[in-house]
């Protein structure tokens, strides 16, 4: 099998030219996406029976709860990836979406509190998902000091790569044993998705905002990437050409 | 190759003791405040006891992980020892059996003692035993990657902490209510076999993420 395609992904230069290209595009499809998800969800959608229109905090709450879990598990495949093939550039990837997974997951926290405050008429209860999802920002918040911890990137690179191979195996564990924790001690709160079946407008709604908002989260990883390949490969030719040395 | 390993680990432990003694009188020293901070009544301790002692134990064993590869990289032991001894598995193996053998296994020695100043009923002495000889044994695993990755860091002690102990969150949870079942008459081998369990998985999968994380460190 030919390889080089893969070598060729894997090289800075490349991935700044074809990032470069295609950025604008991806741009515009996240903002075509976040304002249609957020037209049908703040005007084009119905109000809950119950919760009125503080129902509609759910379309930023949940896609960035969504986003939170998919990058930290996008951040070890990144770090796994450039730890066994020593590839930088993934190791670049993994370094860059770290900060926007822990913003998404404070971002899903602070939404989660000020929905709590109105229909649990409480900031913060010890429930599994929320302390799922702290336990998931303290995870993040680890790797990234670990990381800057080294005055050596490469080296940096690689133990956070360590610690983020291991952490996503054990995230599932916590996962599990703090669900189980919260059945023992608690009974059941209020669900999220108490309600068996959504209603359609709002179903769109919520998917379209998913979609939007883990493209720009992915955009907003593109930028970092490409700012941390110049950083990087500041020597080379190549990089003082693009930035007019 | 092993024996001779943790004969070397636990003769270096035995001469500095006081890194054995640290961690126990912070065990016990962080159980006395609890009743000083929140309450002397004994129905209340009783139903805390519990909690206490697996969290005083957990930051116990988790202040005592610098001793296990500080010195050794320092003075370039541990480089020497990974580069020669052919196997960094047994070295980093037998490190961490010798941590667990000299703080590990002194912590659950000395839970008897303070589950009685807790006021946790006799019941549950027995379930105290059997989880804090795992989790500690955990402990020392995990702590172990911790470790290794910090260990060439000039402030790695506070990011030890951050690292390590969101990995601990399950086997606190399960230590910690398996004690408050014992101590409420309940069966508790659900917990005790899930323990058992993740025990198993670290010991299998941690040394190797072990030898990463001292790799990573060294070179």
């Amino acid at each position: 099998m030919n390889w080089q395609w893969f070598h060729r992904l894997s090289s800075p230069k490349w991935f700044y030219q074809i990032s470069g290209k295609y950025l604008p595009w991806l741009w515009a499809i996240t903002l075509i996406l976040m304002s249609v998800g957020l037209y049908q969800g703040l005007y084009n959608s119905p109000v809950d029976y119950q919760q009125s229109s503080t129902v509609r905090i759910m379309y930023i709450h949940v896609p960035a709860a969504f986003a939170s879990m998919m990058f930290y598990v996008i951040m070890a495949v990144a770090a796994a990836i450039g730890y066994i093939w020593r590839i930088k550039l993934a190791h670049m990837a993994a370094v860059s979406i770290a900060p926007i997974g822990a913003a998404m997951t404070m971002l899903a926290l602070v939404t989660g509190s000020l929905w709590g405050k109105p229909i649990w008429n409480t900031w913060w209860v010890w429930d599994a998902r929320l302390t799922s999802e702290l336990i998931l920002l303290f995870l993040y918040l680890g790797f990234i000091s670990l990381h800057s911890a080294f005055d050596d990137r490469e080296v940096g690179d690689r133990a956070a790569g360590v610690l983020a191979m291991v952490g996503v195996i054990n995230v599932p564990i916590i996962h599990f044993s703090v669900d189980w924790w919260h059945t023992l001690h608690q009974g059941a709160t209020i669900s999220k998705f108490e309600k068996p079946s959504m209603d359609p407008a709002m179903l769109t709604a919520l998917l379209l905002m998913i979609c939007a908002v883990i493209l720009f989260g992915i955009c907003l990883m593109l930028y970092r990437m490409r700012n941390e390949i110049l950083s990087r490969e500041q020597t080379k030719s190549w990089v003082r050409e693009v930035v007019g040395i | 190759m092993l024996v001779k390993l943790l004969t070397r680990e636990l003769l270096r432990h035995w001469r500095s003791r006081q890194d054995i003694i640290n961690p126990l009188l912070f065990f016990v020293l962080t159980v006395t405040l609890f009743p000083l901070a929140v309450t002397p009544d004994g129905q209340i301790l009783s139903q805390i006891g519990s909690g206490i002692i697996w969290v005083s134990a957990l930051l116990a064993a988790m202040l005592s992980l610098e001793s296990m590869y500080r010195d050794d990289y320092h003075d370039g032991t541990l480089e020497l020892l990974i580069l020669q001894s052919g196997s960094p598995y047994q070295v980093v193996l037998a490190k961490i059996i010798a941590h667990w053998l000299t703080t590990g296994l002194p912590l659950v020695i000395i839970s008897p003692l303070l589950a009685v100043m807790m006021q946790i009923p006799t019941s549950a002495f027995l379930a105290l035993i059997l989880t804090l000889l795992i989790g500690t044994a955990v402990l020392s695993l995990i702590g172990s990657v911790g470790m290794g990755l910090t260990v060439g860091l000039r402030n790695g002690g506070v990011l030890l902490s951050l690292l390590v102990l969101p990995l601990y969150i399950p086997i606190l949870i399960y230590g910690a209510s398996a004690v408050n079942s014992a101590a409420m008459g309940l069966e508790y081998s659900g917990q005790l076999s899930f323990m058992g369990a993740y025990l198993i998985g670290c010991l299998t999968l941690v040394p190797l993420a072990s030898v990463s994380a001292i790799k990573v460190s060294i070179q």
